[in-house]
């Protein structure tokens, strides 16, 4: 009993503010909430499952699930493997200036996202970037980044990793080193290569830290929102436009917000599902173990 | 000033105090109205204005939020397509007696078309303040290379004129830059054909009529003929310096890049660029009606207080000075005769264009109906689509956002 009253304050702010507007938006969710409603109460019209129905009858909202896939299948192994790199390259014996380099790779993960975006616009324009400037002396022809719809989303992940891969790779990092001595030592004695000391020493032990990093970035990359809303509005031909930003224009550019808490609903059990997927992978590879 | 209106924000519990004005207004001219108003406080003692300014980018979502929470202020700058949204929310003032009994406001001194876009059915909602349209801006210097001395006046000889250019093959030069993510030009090209852009009363979509084919047809094949760079390529926040650059001979805009290419372009190009109106299908043509009014909500406190604010903002001479602090153009034509206004050349294509203006849609939904045009036309533009599945498509997206609206109107007519 007293024990729920030590908890009562967190229950009652969670309830107050998580659970109480998540089951609201579940309501609306199945009416055509929409401005009309917002004038006058008699408007709003029960609507059942038609926002669901016709949400997957949208051509634009599976352009959005196709886009957002996409960010997620490229963007997570790249973030992941930029962050696994670079904790590896941190945490190397020849590492100099280490503490340097760790808080240099971290800053994107602090600094404002749209300031940043502001500078990537000018990194990746078309005539006067320094990206087409470098890849010229390669020999590629200027690529209109932002503007041509297969470069777009490309550019997005770019520029998302880049933001990103700091965070994680400090998690890495702290986990690489929290992998005791000996059992490099021991695998040298045993004759093993750098690269076999990788993949047996290193990816064993670390690979529950690697599980939860994968699923907080799977969930955090399904929420594609600012990115995009900040370097492109969703464009060219909506190839940027993901499911959070769909959901974003429905409800508050248009005011749909029957429509708009559908597509959270929908986005939330797509991602519910892929984490229970991942958790159980990651349970059986650890009980393979 | 400031100072005054912060505090005065400040004390914002006084809500029911009817001597206490309260005004939203937005960017630039939220920045600058202040310095009008103190000749208003002076010759209104007991009247104070609470001035509070939004951000362009965040007014709408503000504004929305404001009536749900019942806050709503008492005069506000609009936009003039957002007037129809509001006017359906039930949330501002219908203004035709008081606009009868004004001695300040006269209706027919005020360009038409505009004055028309804040009429929702028979009921007026708001009073225009500035006016906004869209016309061409041009290089002459270029224009005069390519053989020809004046602007277009029509669909064809702006068409030769694109010709010549290309002809030309200047490199990295175009004829016009048209950005894909502007929907503006082309309604401006759809409002000067003879069908509507919707039918029955804004129940439904009017893509399929011969009109938008040939507006859009015409948009299209900028592209199509090469005159227009291709989609995505044209970088808009360098618009200046691509034009100063000479890489393209025209573009369409509005009044604010007077002042942009004023400030923007070197001292030696200020005589190579001007003004023309829109040329239209054969001969000078219609254009937007767009630009921002102001209203008065319903839940305003003092009425009669907020009312003497806006006309006041609604005098000539006070338009006058308003246009020296902001570059808006003035709604009334008496605030155009005299002053610098009359002086300005570049200004000159703009009031002999607003003669020529057509209000956009008036239904709640106009705004996602226009960003619909801007999406498929970039499809047409990218190939995707061709004019015909352009125009189906529209319009099956239209009668689907215009759904909700159908079923009530049916609603008030069989109760």
């Amino acid at each position: 009993m007293a024990a729920w009253w030590f908890v009562a304050p967190a229950l009652l702010v969670i309830g107050v503010f998580f659970v109480l507007p998540v089951l609201a938006a579940l309501a609306i969710s199945f009416t055509d909430f929409d401005l009309y409603a917002l004038a006058d109460l008699a408007n709003l019209r029960f609507a059942g499952v038609r926002n669901y129905v016709r949400l997957l009858e949208t051509p634009l909202f599976w352009q959005a699930v196709g886009n957002t896939v996409y960010f997620v299948v490229v963007g997570v192994p790249l973030s992941i493997g930029a962050s696994l790199g670079a904790a590896l390259l941190l945490s190397s014996p020849l590492a100099r200036l280490q503490s340097f380099f760790r808080t240099a790779l971290f800053t994107p993960v602090v600094t404002t996202l749209v300031a940043v975006a502001v500078i990537w616009r000018y990194l990746l324009s078309t005539r006067y970037g320094m990206i087409n400037f470098v890849l010229g002396h390669f020999g590629f022809g200027p690529i209109d980044w932002l503007g041509d719809p297969h470069w777009a989303m490309p550019a997005i992940i770019l520029f998302a990793v880049w933001k990103s891969f700091g965070y994680n790779m400090v998690i890495l990092l702290a986990g690489l080193q929290s992998i005791p001595r000996d059992l490099y030592e021991a695998a040298r004695v045993d004759g093993a290569s750098a690269l076999q000391r990788f993949l047996h020493v290193t990816v064993p032990t670390l690979a529950p830290i690697l599980a939860i990093v994968s699923i907080l970035t799977v969930a955090g990359y399904f929420q594609l929102f600012a990115e995009p809303y900040v370097m492109t509005q969703g464009g060219p031909l909506q190839s940027t436009v993901s499911v959070l930003y769909f959901m974003y224009e429905e409800g508050f550019k248009w005011w749909n917000l029957g429509s708009a808490s559908a597509v959270a609903f929908l986005l939330f059990l797509f991602i519910f599902a892929i984490t229970a997927l991942q958790v159980r992978v990651a349970r059986r590879s650890v009980v393979a173990q | 000033m400031l100072a005054t209106a912060l505090i005065a924000a400040g004390c914002g519990a006084r809500h029911d105090d009817p001597s206490v004005v309260r005004f939203w207004a937005m960017g630039r001219e939220g920045e600058v109205v202040t310095q009008l108003l103190t000749e208003f406080e002076q010759a209104h003692p007991g009247v104070r204005i609470e001035v509070q300014q939004l951000p362009w980018s965040a007014a709408h979502e503000k504004l929305l939020t404001a009536f749900a929470g019942d806050v709503t202020p008492d005069v506000c700058q609009l936009g003039n397509t957002w007037v129809p949204e509001f006017a359906a929310l039930n949330a501002l003032e219908p203004l035709d007696a008081r606009v009868a009994a004004s001695t300040v406001i006269a209706p027919d001194d005020y360009f038409g078309g505009i004055w028309d876009t804040n009429r929702v059915g028979p009921t007026l909602y708001g009073v225009p303040w500035y006016v906004d349209t869209r016309i061409l801006f041009y290089r002459s210097d270029l224009l005069a290379q390519a053989g020809y001395t004046a602007p277009p006046r029509s669909w064809p000889e702006w068409l030769a004129m694109l010709e010549a250019i290309r002809r030309q093959d200047v490199a990295g030069r175009y004829g016009i830059v048209l950005p894909v993510n502007e929907f503006e030009p082309l309604v401006a090209l759809a409002l000067q054909q003879e069908d509507p852009l919707l039918r029955e009363g804004g129940r439904l979509g009017n893509f399929e009529s011969a009109g938008f084919a040939r507006a859009l047809s015409f948009y299209a094949g900028m592209f199509r003929k090469g005159y227009a760079p291709p989609a995505g390529s044209s970088e808009a926040s360098n618009l200046w310096n691509e034009f100063g650059r000479g890489r393209f001979v025209f573009f369409i805009s509005g009044p604010w890049n007077i002042g942009e290419l004023k400030r923007r372009l070197p001292q030696h190009l200020q005589s190579s660029w001007m003004t023309a109106p829109l040329p239209g299908p054969d001969g000078p043509g219609a254009s937007i009606a767009g630009g921002a009014s102001l209203v008065l909500f319903r839940h305003a406190r003092g009425k009669p207080a907020a009312w003497q604010l806006i006309e006041f903002l609604s005098q000539p001479d006070v338009q006058r000075r308003f246009h020296a602090l902001t570059g808006d153009l003035p709604p009334r034509r008496s605030a155009w005769a005299g002053g610098a206004l009359a002086d300005d050349e570049h200004a000159r294509a703009f009031r002999e264009q607003l003669e020529r203006v057509k209000p956009t849609p008036r239904v709640p939904e106009y705004e996602r109906i226009a960003n619909e045009i801007r999406l498929v036309t970039e499809r047409v533009v990218d190939g995707q689509f061709t004019i015909e599945q352009a125009q189906r498509e529209l319009d099956a997206r239209t009668d689907r956002i215009l759904e909700k609206r159908r079923a009530l109107l049916a609603r008030e007519t069989t109760p």
